[in-house]
């Protein structure tokens, strides 16, 4: 960045390995956060916030939770829907089943019941990789929606087959269902990513997150070196899932408010992993940057045509933002493969010389 | 217990047994939709053996040369013309594809160019709805699609057409692949990119002659599919169901794909019509994913497939 790290010394092996060694850097990053908690709730208009901001963090979420597996861990992944879909309705069980549990721990359960299927269906991962492993875990993205909607107990008996986020409050604020102001599940959403990135920046630059890159780099020289690829594959599809199921949980809850099967098929699964791949693999920050483009790059698209004057008819507009879109794909992995992550990497290490590159 | 393993073990093989020509038509039923399956697999097969990329545009493909047919047809164009200038569409999308798209990412990884044809798929997409209109169109080329009753059985001619042209393509290919100088360097391409190179093989013009090859494999499979149910969007959706007949027959290899194809469009019909019913059906979605599945951990490379697999 424009600043530097001149005279900052570090004297202990704690403070070279912290997660933001710079002050200002620590600053930067605490200002942010601060700034995302107060200023949209208090700015934002309802649309951007429930349109806009909240699915944004809720895959963020998701995609952080991809980016652990596949970014890090080298396992390519597309039953990310899967996975959500049983976090959204893991938390639906838990909610209606138990009205007195804080929404937020039924959130967390529902985390952990996702990654206890995350495991089960990361068991080929020991034997295959690459796209056979997609193909694998496309199987739990297919026979999961199936299962969601063949088995009426999973939906409480509605007739209509879908699930619906009850009231509930968090310190007596109500943040799902009907009657809860996008604020609130705003500031909830928020919470949880906020949390969610802080364990995953801690948790990749740890033994575990080692261990992952290990693996994606070279397994056979990992296992030579005492990484035991079992315990690592499956801690990354089990971690993976939890965050995904997190993120399905919030999806519903949220954002959406009640949600059928179809909600999660197999294009959320590819919309999760373009993010990740947009963003760039194995990056933290790349799977915000990644959400931000997915999320806001068509809204830009459908809104463009009126801001240069243009009306253009529904279809043909629709269309038009398909080709951008994949054309832009394709510019942005010929620009830059490695995502948007490297993309700023490269533009603070260009900051950090300024105004004297040489 | 016992009424579940005889519902899974017994009930199914005595209703096969109890009327053998519905069984023939339901495993008829199978081997066309397979052999649909097999046509989109073909595709994949063709640009992964000499490129090593995954071409999710594929299915996708297959709708644009669908659409592109059906706009031509629908201008008043005789059907042989019609189908001259898809072909020739598509040979000039692949010359497209391999100047913009896949000459920039040379040398770039799988998944980075398995992305750029996501990109690929999307902006088909979109250029093929916005050229040709979006709704659902009849595809008539002159197929006949009438039932007649053979040995007690009900065949489709439209299903038995699809059988012979996928015979002879696959033969054409062979010998294409085979018996040809272009062929050889093709083969060649695929084992390994840079040898090749060095001795004179030109890799643009290979990629071109392999995306050109599989764009009119698409339009084999877009007419085939679009006489039996419309061209529409759904079309590009077969190539997930590509995924595990490439499993099965093996990423590398065109009987492979043929093979597979077949065993995933029976397995699935049969076991959606006897096995179904159990967990109330509409297993069809994931029967050959979970196949597929199995299908890894025992024979990892397919059943034709080059053992080019690292195992972990």
């Amino acid at each position: 960045m424009i600043y530097r790290e001149a005279g900052q010394f570090k004297t202990t092996y704690a403070s070279d390995q912290a997660v933001f060694p710079i002050v200002q850097d620590r600053v930067v990053v605490a200002l942010a956060v601060v700034a995302a908690f107060v200023v949209p709730p208090l700015v934002a208009d309802e649309y951007w916030l429930q349109a806009v901001l909240i699915p944004l963090l809720v895959y963020s979420l998701a995609a952080l939770g991809l980016n652990l597996l596949t970014g890090y861990a080298g396992q390519l992944s597309l039953g990310t829907g899967g996975f959500m879909a049983v976090g959204a309705y893991a938390a639906f069980k838990l909610a209606t089943a138990f009205p007195q549990l804080n929404i937020i721990l039924a959130f967390l359960l529902s985390g952990a019941a996702a990654a206890a299927i995350g495991l089960v269906f990361g068991i080929p991962s020991l034997r295959i990789k690459g796209f056979y492993l997609a193909v694998a875990t496309l199987a739990a993205q297919f026979f999961l929606i199936w299962l969601f909607n063949k088995v009426p107990w999973f939906v409480n008996y509605a007739s209509s087959g879908t699930i619906t986020a009850p009231p509930r409050t968090v310190f007596g604020v109500m943040v799902s269902g009907p009657t809860a102001t996008p604020q609130a599940r705003y500031v909830t959403a928020l919470a949880l990513v906020a949390v969610g990135a802080l364990v995953a920046k801690n948790l990749v630059r740890g033994r575990v997150g080692r261990s992952w890159m290990a693996i994606r780099d070279r397994d056979i020289a990992a296992e030579i070196i005492g990484v035991r690829p079992l315990r690592t594959k499956l801690l990354a599809f089990g971690i993976s899932s939890f965050y995904c199921g997190v993120a399905g949980a919030e999806l519903v809850f949220l954002y959406l408010g009640s949600a059928e099967t179809l909600a999660f098929d197999i294009s959320l699964s590819f919309l999760i992993l373009f993010m990740v791949i947009i963003g760039g693999l194995g990056s933290v920050l790349g799977s915000f940057l990644g959400a931000a483009f997915i999320v806001l790059v068509p809204i830009l698209l459908t809104n463009a045509p009126h801001l240069a004057g243009l009306a253009l008819p529904v279809a043909l507009q629709k269309q038009m933002e398909l080709m951008v879109f994949g054309g832009l794909i394709i510019f942005f992995l010929i620009v830059e493969p490695n995502g948007l992550a490297r993309l700023w990497q490269i533009a603070k290490e260009k900051l950090r010389l300024w105004p004297f590159p040489h | 217990m016992s009424e579940i393993l005889y519902g899974v073990l017994v009930a199914p093989f005595r209703d096969m047994a109890g009327s053998p020509a519905f069984l023939a038509e339901v495993v008829l039923g199978g081997v066309f939709a397979g052999l649909l399956y097999s046509l989109v697999a073909l595709g994949f097969v063709l640009i992964f053996k000499a490129s090593g990329v995954f071409n999710f545009a594929q299915g996708v493909m297959v709708l644009f040369a669908a659409l592109t047919l059906v706009g031509l047809l629908e201008r008043g164009l005789p059907v042989v013309v019609a189908l001259v200038l898809t072909a020739l569409v598509m040979v000039a999308l692949a010359f497209a594809i391999e100047r913009a798209v896949l000459r920039p990412l040379v040398n770039q990884e799988h998944i980075i160019l398995f992305m750029a044809t996501i990109g690929l798929n999307f902006f088909l997409e979109g250029f093929g709805e916005m050229v040709w209109g979006a709704n659902v169109k009849k595809l008539d080329v002159g197929i006949p699609d009438r039932t007649f009753v053979m040995a007690g059985i009900q065949v489709n001619q439209l299903e038995l057409f699809a059988a012979v042209t996928a015979a002879v393509l696959v033969a054409v290919l062979a010998v294409f692949f085979h018996g040809t100088r272009i062929g050889r360097a093709l083969r060649a391409v695929a084992d390994d990119h840079e040898a090749a190179l060095s001795i004179g093989i030109p890799l643009k013009t290979i990629w071109v002659i392999v995306w050109s090859v599989a764009g009119i494999v698409a339009m084999v499979a877009g007419i085939m599919w679009g006489a039996k149910s419309g061209v529409q969007f759904s079309l590009s959706l077969i190539a997930l169901k590509a995924l595990p007949v490439l499993i099965l027959g093996g990423f590398t290899s065109v009987p492979g794909a043929i093979a597979g194809g077949l065993i995933v469009g029976v397995g699935e019909k049969l076991g959606e019509v006897y096995w179904g019913p159990l967990v109330g059906g509409a297993i069809e979605n994931w029967f050959a994913y979970v196949v597929a599945l199995a299908f890894l951990l025992v024979r990892p490379q397919g059943l034709f497939g080059e053992k080019i697999i690292e195992r972990v």
